[in-house]
């Protein structure tokens, strides 16, 4: 079984789950080793992850570089809180566009199922408060270039 | 990368109307049909008033339509909202999906991990 499940909370929460054959020791090593990382994370055809730091201990750093086609790149940079080997990591993470979007909350735990391990991502979404800060700044707006030049990134 | 995902579809006003029990609430119960915003506001400890604010979030985030029924103006789910929700989670999963089929390939290239005292 590794089918991947997204489920959207009510209170603002997406929860992913996806079952790996793999030790949960692997799993976790994978998220935050960045030699293992940069062979994974993505997902965007025709983008390069040009580089991949991860600081993997709370108040360490984590910064993923990608670049793209016509010279494009963007970035994403973020904290750790908490890693816990080989069960938990908490981090904060943003998108450089090249603006900052605001600070996306994530907690991945890692357990053991079934000879393999059930990853869990929440995310946080960001509440009606910041988005209508975000809003009333005229932001919108002026991300609406960003996303333009960055459609069909994923 | 969910919330970028959101950034670039546009989604956050769809989320931001999805982050309260009230409107989950409100838009589960027009599931079952069109309603008046009185049979809405029934079954809530609130007044029609803040009912309606609920109704207003939901609208601008074209989760629901409104029509206009001589002094009614009657709810109903908009099947374009749900549609754009629909295609987000799509593209979401699109992508989760191609991460971690890449990461099971990572995965099985690994070498057993030696088990450490964290």
């Amino acid at each position: 079984m590794t089918a991947l499940k997204i489920d959207l909370a009510g209170d603002g929460l997406a929860i992913v789950t996806r079952h790996f054959a793999a030790s949960p020791e692997q799993v976790f090593r994978a998220h935050v080793e960045a030699e293992y990382i940069r062979q994974w994370m993505g997902g965007m055809d025709g983008w390069e992850m040009t580089h991949c730091e991860s600081d993997a201990r709370a108040g360490g750093i984590l910064r993923y570089g990608w670049a793209g086609p016509d010279g494009m790149s963007f970035e994403i940079t973020g904290e750790y809180e908490v890693v816990k080997p080989y069960s938990e990591i908490r981090h904060v993470e943003r998108m450089h566009m090249p603006d900052a979007t605001p600070d996306n909350r994530c907690h991945t735990t890692f357990q053991a199922s079934n000879g393999g391990t059930l990853l869990t991502l929440r995310m946080q979404l960001p509440d009606e408060e910041s988005l209508k800060a975000m809003l009333d700044t005229g932001m919108e707006q002026g991300m609406e270039d960003s996303y333009s030049r960055i459609d069909g990134l994923f | 990368m969910l919330y970028n995902l959101l950034r670039m579809n546009k989604m956050h006003r769809t989320f931001a109307a999805l982050s309260d029990p009230t409107r989950c609430a409100i838009l589960e119960m027009l599931a079952d049909g069109e309603k008046t915003v009185m049979d809405i506001a029934a079954p809530f400890a609130m007044s029609q008033p803040a009912i309606s604010r609920h109704l207003k979030v939901l609208e601008e985030a074209a989760l629901i339509t409104r029509r206009i029924d001589g002094a009614k103006r009657p709810c109903a789910l908009s099947p374009a909202g749900l549609e754009q929700l629909e295609h987000w989670a799509t593209a979401l999963r699109t992508t989760l999906a191609r991460n971690y089929n890449r990461l099971d390939a990572v995965l099985a290239a690994m070498p057993p991990v030696e088990k450490e005292a964290p």
